[in-house]
């Protein structure tokens, strides 16, 4: 505080006479944005900064700074080319990627159409253990690159044409091959990260080489910060901030007392123990943003008692969704009615219907005709702070339902998956899902297809699946939509998950930004962002 | 003494590695699935399991899969490598960040505890019963009873956010004035601890016969508490302080979050919330070891304050 203060008593002359100088460069309320100043944005210590290996938004939100993605998604979260020219492909399946000149690594490196093939090859090599790699599952030859010892190296889909156009070659028509590129997965990388073709060098992640708008100022230092400052040589839209500190947090309460006392400009997630007064202390600097997080309660079809569509209609129209929201998220979370989130093209209102009314006088005929069990259990993990939405739920249950209802806390997620992937009774269960790619695909098919990676409630219809095969096959974005919400349709009927609720990012800033705005991967964009004189 | 001395250290080796064995057995039996603890509620694909698996060992289960993690750890530390935690940081390096900050933040606390603890314990116990002695008897009280988890963001809210007097947070290179407000709120339980030990031990020594001979004798008073009375009170105090110094150092988990200083709390909180074993064996490790010399210290420390303690 002292020093602050200190600060800005030298600074007051300074400001005056830059002020004298320069006159009105825009800035629409909250003062007159400063070019030269860094901001300060709160993040938790990464798990990793290579673009393959970072899978969390702390990674991300770092990485979205260093590099420039190939597309970037518009208002109506339709991507559009950033660092491509051209994204483009007749039949889904071979996708020709134009890059566009002019783009250069923070060492000089001109950025080439290898720069993409190296970095994807190293991210789908399984021995290299990227936790991103199965965003190349989709290319060609992805299967030569996996076991302990595989039998490829390079992924045989991936073609250069020249230096600044390469093919890419999937194993199937996919016709939002495009909507992927966005992922911080698909970043490319420059020849210094490099020590050998495919090995990567051992410190590159302490000081990542990217070629987006700000670059690494020093290295990254563990568990304080991660610096970076504004890349001149950068041919895209320019950042209207000299640089950006990403400071590490452990604790959310922590950076929300900093941002309270101006000791740091933003904080991603405010606290769920300071939402309540967030507004106050924060007024117009208190912001909430739709996050692509999807909140469900799961059935465990493969269980008698579970197996009618009916008592799971039942059970989701015996929940007042809006009433958790309001009393135990405070607003921080919004009722869900649909399999997708508003974040992705193709979202629509209130596709279940009827099963998303709250009417427990039907809920508990409809219960009772269909032979809903006498008692319910739900599973959770404990170590999530999801205790209280349980409970309240369970409680609506027995007073809507008239069953018994018991919540049941594993201690962490890992145990609620073991058990589920040994089909042992745990009753309903949550769940929650974070998207990949802005897609309705990515709602659907990890999820409820029959193979799906994350399918948890042995839910299996042949049509589901066909009609994910021919959305994924159709020859423009829209029609593959069309085929996707026909797909949710058929969920909306089954109901294998009741939808809750809808993330929301709760973020506030200090005083000394403005224009701080959320984008669809829960990260702060980086080149809106300005600082206050 | 130095007998005693070198046969303390001896011990203490033993005491190190029967530590480590029992943390290590203990977070090897309490571990689940630490690859799906680290992925958070994320999908964990198979090629990164078994990228992870192999590269820990993680496959190796049972009795005999212990012992065979547990002697490989070990040989690993004796050549004093003390492996890489589950994010693939050198743990070394992990803990050469964390242990500056973290002595320091304890020896703020410890100056706390020493400088207010002890001194306003020996006027509370020079003038008992008087309206000092009652005032720090409802303050300790008060603090005694508040848990950290409390002060700390109280302390934090009050005088860092509302009335702005000291940073609300310190961070990772934090000065002086930084971590003065972190280093009181770690104190204070100390502090009150000391308090009332030094007063109790004060008042009862102002009894003893041979303060009664000195003051016979005509002996001032400032010389009967100052070097009399005050050497012989201190024995229990020093005790205290001596094991308080590494309960200061691992009892920081929730001020070192709270301020957000990234030292020995902050990384054993994140260790034990990932299941990284490692990283959770290798601060439990040194902190054994700060506990044994601090031990020791105040072994010797008896010899110095009380003559008829002698070792042989």
């Amino acid at each position: 505080m002292r020093v602050r203060r200190l600060a800005a008593w030298t600074a007051l002359p300074l400001a005056v006479t830059l002020g004298l100088v320069a006159c009105g460069s825009g800035g629409d309320g909250g003062g007159q944005s400063d070019p030269n100043a860094a901001v300060r944005i709160e993040i938790a210590e990464p798990q990793h900064l290579v673009p393959t290996n970072t899978n969390e938004t702390n990674g991300s939100q770092v990485l979205s700074a260093l590099f420039s993605p190939l597309v970037d998604y518009d208002e109506a979260n339709k991507p559009y080319e950033v660092a491509a020219q051209s994204v483009e492909s007749s039949d889904n399946k071979v996708w020709t990627i134009k890059l566009k000149d002019g783009y250069t690594f923070h060492n000089g490196e001109k950025v080439t159409a290898d720069s993409y093939l190296d970095a994807w090859n190293y991210g789908a090599y399984a021995p290299n253990g990227q936790n991103s790699s199965y965003f190349f599952e989709k290319i060609a030859g992805y299967d030569d690159l996996q076991g302990e010892t595989p039998k490829a190296k390079t992924l045989s889909g991936l073609k250069k044409v020249d230096d600044l156009t390469f093919t890419v070659t999937l194993s199937q028509p996919y016709s939002e091959f495009k909507t992927m590129l966005g992922y911080t997965a698909f970043y490319p990388l420059p020849k210094a990260a490099f020590s050998a073709p495919g090995v990567l060098k051992d410190g590159y992640e302490q000081a990542p080489i990217g070629q987006g708008p700000f670059r690494m100022k020093g290295t990254w230092q563990h568990d304080a910060k991660v610096d970076v400052e504004r890349y001149d040589a950068f041919p895209g839209e320019k950042p209207k901030v000299a640089g950006v500190e990403f400071r590490i947090y452990q604790q959310p309460t922590a950076a929300y007392a900093d941002v309270l006392s101006d000791n740091l400009d933003v904080i991603k997630t405010i606290p769920t123990e300071n939402l309540s007064t967030a507004a106050d202390d924060l007024g117009d600097r208190f912001q909430q943003s739709p996050a692509s997080s999807l909140q469900v309660l799961s059935f465990p079809t493969f269980q008698k008692e579970f197996s009618k569509p009916e008592v799971r209609k039942a059970i989701s129209m015996a929940i007042d969704r809006d009433e958790i929201s309001k009393s135990i998220f405070k607003g921080s979370q919004k009722s869900a009615r649909s399999f997708v989130s508003p974040v992705v093209a193709g979202y629509r209102e209130n596709t279940i219907g009827e099963a998303g009314t709250f009417d427990p006088a039907k809920a508990r005929a409809m219960y009772e005709a269909a032979g809903g069990p006498k008692k319910i259990e739900l599973s959770y993990n404990g170590d999530g702070g999801h205790k209280d939405w349980i409970d309240a739920t369970c409680n609506q249950l027995k007073a809507n339902l008239g069953v018994d209802c018991v919540g049941t806390a594993e201690p962490k997620f890992a145990d609620l998956l073991t058990k589920l992937k040994q089909k042992q009774p745990v009753g309903l269960f949550r769940m929650g899902w974070v998207m990949d790619y802005p897609s309705m695909e990515n709602y659907l098919g990890p999820l409820y297809s029959t193979n799906g990676s994350s399918n948890y409630y042995g839910y299996s219809n042949p049509q589901f699946d066909k009609l994910l095969t021919e959305g994924a096959q159709a020859p423009t974005e829209e029609e593959a939509i069309k085929k996707y919400q026909a797909a949710e349709d058929l969920l909306a009927k089954d109901l294998p998950v009741i939808p809750l609720r809808y993330g929301q990012n709760n973020f506030g800033h200090s005083t000394k930004v403005k224009n701080v705005e959320m984008d669809l991967f829960d990260r702060i964009n980086l080149l809106k962002i300005e600082a206050v004189k | 003494m130095l007998r005693f001395v070198l046969r303390r250290l001896l011990q203490m080796v033993l005491a190190f590695f029967g530590t480590t064995l029992i943390v290590y057995a203990l977070m090897f039996a309490g571990q689940g699935d630490p690859i799906q603890a680290l992925a958070g509620e994320r999908p964990v694909t198979a090629a990164q399991r078994a990228y992870l698996t192999q590269k820990y060992h993680l496959d190796a289960t049972g009795v005999g899969g212990f012992l065979y993690r547990y002697f490989d750890y070990l040989k690993n530390l004796l050549q004093g490598d003390l492996g890489q935690s589950l994010t693939g940081r050198s743990i070394g390096d992990i803990l050469v960040a964390a242990w500056p900050v973290t002595v320091k933040l304890a020896l703020i606390a410890m100056a706390v505890t020493v400088l207010i603890g002890v001194t306003a314990g020996v006027i509370a116990g020079i003038r008992r019963a008087s309206i000092f002695d009652n005032s720090t008897l409802v303050l300790t009280l008060l603090v005694l009873g508040i848990p950290t988890i409390v002060l700390a963001p109280l302390a934090q809210y009050f005088l860092g956010v509302r009335w702005q007097l000291f940073p609300p947070t310190a961070g990772a290179q934090p000065d002086l004035y930084a971590l003065l407000l972190p280093g009181i709120v770690l104190g204070s339980l100390s502090l009150a601890t000391a308090l009332r030990l030094t007063r109790t031990s004060v008042a009862e020594n102002l009894r003893a016969d041979y303060v009664r001979t000195a003051r016979s004798k005509g002996l001032v008073k400032r010389r009967i508490v100052g070097v009399h009375v005050l050497r012989n009170s201190l024995i229990p105090v020093v005790t205290f302080l001596g094991v308080e110094l590494g309960n200061l150092m691992s009892g920081a988990i929730i001020t070192e979050g709270v301020f957000n200083i990234p030292g020995v709390g902050f990384n054993l909180f994140r260790g034990i919330r990932t299941e990284d074993g490692p990283l959770v064996v290798g601060i439990v490790s040194v902190l054994v070891v700060v506990y044994l010399i601090s031990n020791l210290v105040v072994d010797v420390l008896y010899a110095v304050l009380d003559p008829r303690i002698r070792y042989e």
